[in-house]
């Protein structure tokens, strides 16, 4: 009874193309937001269960905020734009490299040391950049194709990161570590700064993204999407459209590979971004919903919580499980439901709240 | 069901948004009706000649369409018709020929040329974005005259804004127009086949052509369905001055709406002419009953 | 020196040939496509001059390189003919390939330790080790067809390949979770080095047993299918259905269990790449991504054409051994890791449907 749109009229195209047309959306929307921009810090502050514990934070929001953004970038190129990745994982770990070259700064070419936010932000654009390099095969081949296209860049920046030296800084080990976290003077060291860091990064880069989808460019990736051979005789370019969608997805999939870098892990290797991440981000895609900003923080949310399910359950009901087993029943538990939803739901979870809302604005009665 | 119940209501809503779309038209110079029939030629087509591998799908294939015209292409299945306006709108390539639009000849099109030059088009089988609603296609149709930037997008703030809500003013006029304000927010791939046809109308409509190509309009559709869309076609004409090839193969159709019909076979031209001059034309006749040997 | 005098002169005609030939071939290109076309032509004829003046510098040991590259070739074409025949049949780009020669690995070496473990003759064993895995293919074969395929009918290619990602991830954890996740060495093969030429060039070439036992194997899996294909009732069908889906329906091919067949004969494929890349690697984790190469190794061939899956998979072979031995001590080794990739996207770049692919032509 509460979920409707009865009563609220729209005299104005520019109410009626808001991101929530209802007024309920909106609420919960601005609720959501308020609790997680003030809510979760000041119960964190005063110790609140489960706020309180640093794990909730360090390993469960800060993960799922990250990640969230890059399956946004990722949903941008497959679930709107149709044009299938699997290298996703590449261009997180060019982001988080090239952030690092930038924050420790290339004496070759006389470049100091730049502060923090503009080396993320310049490893999105470097990010961007071999994107739309990898994008142009995509003038030419479609689907399948594409995937091994993908795929090429994912191994060869997996071997770049590893042996080509001068992007570690020449680190012995391979591994390297984040410079200090100076926003404007202000250290991120806590788990809570680090995760409103995150939390700013990705309601900024998700409202840029909505802002995209419903545009006008939007509308060409989609139609590049559903029909490429009619959008291209309407007067839609793909080189422009598909390169844009390369360019957008690498940037936002380029920053939060840097986040995950900086933020999260402090100190990584190449394994960090290899292809299982990007099948990672493929699968939080598929299962949260192609086409969809909801359904990338979805897809995140249950990709992250399954492993974690798997290893908390089974041991409060005293089987607990060996690391191994819980690691092959998440790739079965993924797997099968990746086909499941391909069967049932190619929409994924995004759908299905949908449906519930559709539902939720009917009830109590069935039509 | 719907449809019909609000039959009465309908009138009065559609007679002031044709209005506007008359308005609109009535700024541009072609639109005044009275001069629809001239004899300045807007696109001809010379020596086309296409294959594939070594199948001849047209062979010099020469004709032309006047400015504010209805024209008609028929045809036996094969013919190359479908063919022909893929070439028109620059999707195949032909090996020889001259195409000229509006006094510039060339030697092929290119679909993004020949989108900006003022040709859009529909389709055979219905190839709309299965994935966005009714809005967003004939939003997509607005593309090129949409200049704004991917910043004030990604912002969404200001012009982008502005742009936005003036493209969608035209697409709501062309929604009124065409009497689909009730599947307006639907995603196209759930509405019936009648329904996309007459999307795929809008979405090449909104891209204000001065030559619309329709490729079987009314295939697959009833007498309904047909009468209404032979209403739209004549109505694009009429009052926006759009000049309009189709392809058809109802006749009853083609020669009520036609001013000229251009007839193929095997990728050849066989007649050209009126409708009544095509209809006693004795190959016309033969190709489509077939010859008595 | 004198090598890369006769080398870099044929290189440079290399470059020119290749412009002539992208110049004169008459196809309409963009700016784009002319300029990347250029350039490959360029980074091409640089690697074969650069190839040419190793070869010519020491015969004998290119010859080496290169036999060795084309023997394990011929495993890369093995499990590309899977992908081939899967494509052709069922319209699937099939990713779980790598999948199934690790969970045919997996199967027959645990099998097989069972059995010789509890005392089973070595000469036994290994048939019914060989049996037993073949099973597990069936099983895989059958439960793909029913619960993956079957449902997703008619799909787009798109959501297919994203399904077999799905099913890779199950066949991977299931694997593993039943039979183990360790390397476990396996020894079906000799393994040890042999000698051939010694007449011709000082030393000889060195070749492994290993790679030459492959490459019979191989050659007879190739003619055998080639036979069940060209001259059985089966294969006769699994034509038709490649050629037109409906049409072979229509006509009461059952559809269904060409699938199960063509899934099957993959799975049989894999288990012998299995055996050979078992012996010399140990069956571990890692094949997977070994298998993985046949999907380059497509796009080179054409994804419909096996005797592309064939040429393909020596092309990348030998391309990728001597890229690794020659190249990779200028820019540092690993290149096999992603030499094929790149090589793939070189040929989409220029030949979007493979060396022996058909040209698409796209209807409206």
């Amino acid at each position: 009874m509460l979920y409707r749109e009865t009563g609220q009229f729209k005299s104005t195209y520019s109410a009626d193309m808001g991101i929530f047309p209802l007024r309920q959306d909106r609420n919960a929307l601005f609720v959501l937001l308020a609790f997680a921009f003030i809510g979760v810090p000041l119960l964190a502050h005063f110790h609140v269960w489960p706020f309180g514990s640093e794990y909730l934070l360090r390993a469960i929001l800060l993960p799922f905020l990250i990640l969230s953004m890059a399956a946004i970038g990722v949903n941008i190129l497959i679930g709107y734009c149709g044009q299938i990745s699997l290298g996703s994982g590449a261009f997180m770990a060019i982001g988080a490299y090239m952030a690092y070259k930038f924050g420790t700064g290339m004496p070759e070419i006389g470049l100091p040391p730049l502060p923090v936010l503009v080396s993320i932000l310049l490893g999105g654009v470097c990010s961007a950049l071999v994107g739309i390099l990898f994008g142009i095969p995509s003038l030419r081949i479609k689907g399948l194709y594409l995937a091994v296209a993908t795929l090429a860049a994912q191994f060869f920046f997996d071997w770049v990161f590893l042996r080509v030296a001068w992007f570690t800084n020449y680190a012995p080990s391979g591994s390297v570590s984040a410079p200090e976290l100076n926003v404007f003077g202000w250290v991120v060291n806590e788990p809570l700064e680090r995760y409103l860091l995150c939390l700013t990064f990705v309601t900024v880069f998700a409202l840029i993204a909505k802002n995209l989808v419903r545009g006008n460019i939007g509308r060409q990736w989609m139609a590049i999407r559903d029909m490429d051979i009619a959008a291209e005789l309407m007067g839609i370019r793909p080189f422009f459209a598909k390169l844009s969608a390369f360019a957008v997805s690498s940037f936002i999939v380029g920053v939060a590979g840097a986040l995950w870098a900086f933020v999260y892990l402090g100190a990584w290797e190449p394994l960090a971004f290899s292809i299982d991440r990007s099948l990672q981000l493929l699968f939080m895609v598929i299962i949260g919903g192609l086409g969809s900003i909801l359904g990338s923080f979805l897809g995140a949310g249950f990709i992250l919580i399954v492993p974690i399910m798997l290893n908390l359950v089974p041991s409060e009901l005293g089987v607990p499980l060996s690391t191994e087993t819980i690691s092959h029943l998440e790739f079965i538990i993924f797997g099968s439901l990746i086909c499941f939803l391909l069967i049932k739901e190619p929409h994924g979870f995004a759908r299905l709240v949908t449906l519930m809302k559709e539902k939720l604005r009917l009830w109590p009665f069935p039509y | 069901m719907s449809v019909k119940t609000e039959m009465p209501v309908a009138p009065a809503e559609t007679v002031p948004s044709l209005a506007m779309v008359m308005a609109e038209a009535e700024r541009r110079p072609e639109a005044d009706a009275r001069q629809r029939l001239t004899t300045e030629v807007l696109l001809s087509v010379e020596g086309v000649s296409l294959s594939f591998g070594g199948v001849k799908a047209i062979s010099d294939a020469s004709f032309d369409i006047r400015k504010g015209e209805i024209r008609a292409i028929i045809g036996p299945n094969g013919a190359g018709k479908t063919s022909m306006l893929n070439v028109i709108n620059g999707f195949y390539f032909p090996q020889q020929g001259v195409i000229t639009f509006k006094g510039e000849k060339r030697r092929e099109m290119r679909p993004y040329f020949a989108a900006t030059s003022g040709i859009s088009r529909t389709f055979q089988n219905v190839a709309l974005f299965k994935g966005m609603t009714t809005l967003d296609n004939m939003m997509a149709g607005r593309t090129l005259k949409m200049n704004k930037g991917l910043f004030w997008q990604a912002l969404r703030v200001g012009p982008a804004v502005a742009e936005e809500i003036r493209h969608r003013e035209v697409v709501e006029r062309l929604i009124d127009f065409l009497e689909i304000q009730h599947i307006r927010k639907v995603p196209v791939g759930k509405l019936p086949y009648g329904l996309q046809k007459r999307v795929e109308l809008g979405r090449a409509l909104a891209m204000e052509p001065e030559l619309l190509l329709l490729d079987e309009p009314m295939a697959g559709m009833n007498l309904e369905e047909k009468e209404d869309m032979s209403r739209f076609v004549l109505t694009i004409n009429q009052s926006l001055g759009t000049t309009i090839a189709l392809i058809e193969h109802d006749m009853g159709v083609v020669m009520d709406l036609s001013d000229r019909v251009v007839v193929l076979e095997y990728g050849r031209k066989i007649a050209d002419g009126t409708p009544d001059e095509v209809k006693s034309d004795p190959k016309v006749i033969d190709a489509y009953l077939g010859v008595s040997h | 020196m004198t090598a890369l005098s006769i080398a870099i002169p044929g290189g440079i005609g290399a470059i020119l040939a290749g412009l002539m030939f992208t110049l004169l071939r008459g196809d309409r290109k963009s700016a784009i496509d002319l300029a990347v076309h250029i350039f490959l032509a360029v980074v091409m004829a640089v690697f074969l001059a650069f190839l040419a003046a190793k070869a010519i510098d020491n015969p004998g040991g290119f010859l080496e390189i290169l036999v060795g590259g084309l023997l394990s070739g011929v495993l890369y074409s093995l499990v590309a003919l899977g992908f081939v025949l899967i494509f052709k049949a069922s319209g699937v780009f099939n990713y779980a390939q790598g999948a199934m020669v690790l969970v045919a690995g997996l199967a027959l070496v645990r099998s097989l330790d069972f059995l010789t473990a509890s005392g089973v003759a070595t000469v036994v064993a290994v048939p019914l080790a060989i049996l037993f895995s073949g099973a597990v293919m069936a099983l895989c074969a059958f439960v793909i067809e029913k619960w993956v395929l079957r449902p997703l009918l008619n799909q787009d290619g798109l959501t297919l390949f994203m399904s077999t990602i799905g099913a890779t991830f199950v066949l991977e954890g299931l694997a593993q979770m039943v039979f183990g996740s360790e390397v476990y060495p396996l020894k079906l093969f000799p393994t040890d080095p042999m000698i051939l030429l010694e007449s011709v060039f000082p030393g000889g070439i060195l070749v492994n047993k290993l790679d030459v036992w492959g490459g019979v194997i191989a050659g007879v899996l190739v003619a055998a299918l080639a036979l069940f294909f060209q001259y059985t009732k089966t294969g006769r069908a699994l034509r038709a259905v490649a050629d037109d889906h409906a049409a072979a329906q229509s006509v009461g091919i059952p559809i269904s269990w060409i699938w199960f067949i063509v899934w099957l004969v993959a799975g049989i494929v894999a288990l012998v790449a299995a055996t050979v890349w078992g012996t010399k690697l140990g069956i571990q984790f890692s094949i997977v991504f070994l298998a993985l190469k046949a999907l380059p190794v497509l796009i080179i061939g054409g994804f419909t054409s096996v005797p592309g899956a064939i040429v393909g998979g020596l092309i990348v072979g030998a391309g990728e051994k001597l890229a690794e031995l020659y190249i990779g001590e200028l820019i540092g080794g690993g290149i096999e890791y992603w030499f094929a990739y790149v090589l793939a996207l070189a040929v989409l770049l220029v030949r979007p449907q493979g060396l022996f692919g058909e040209k698409i032509i796209e209807r409206i």
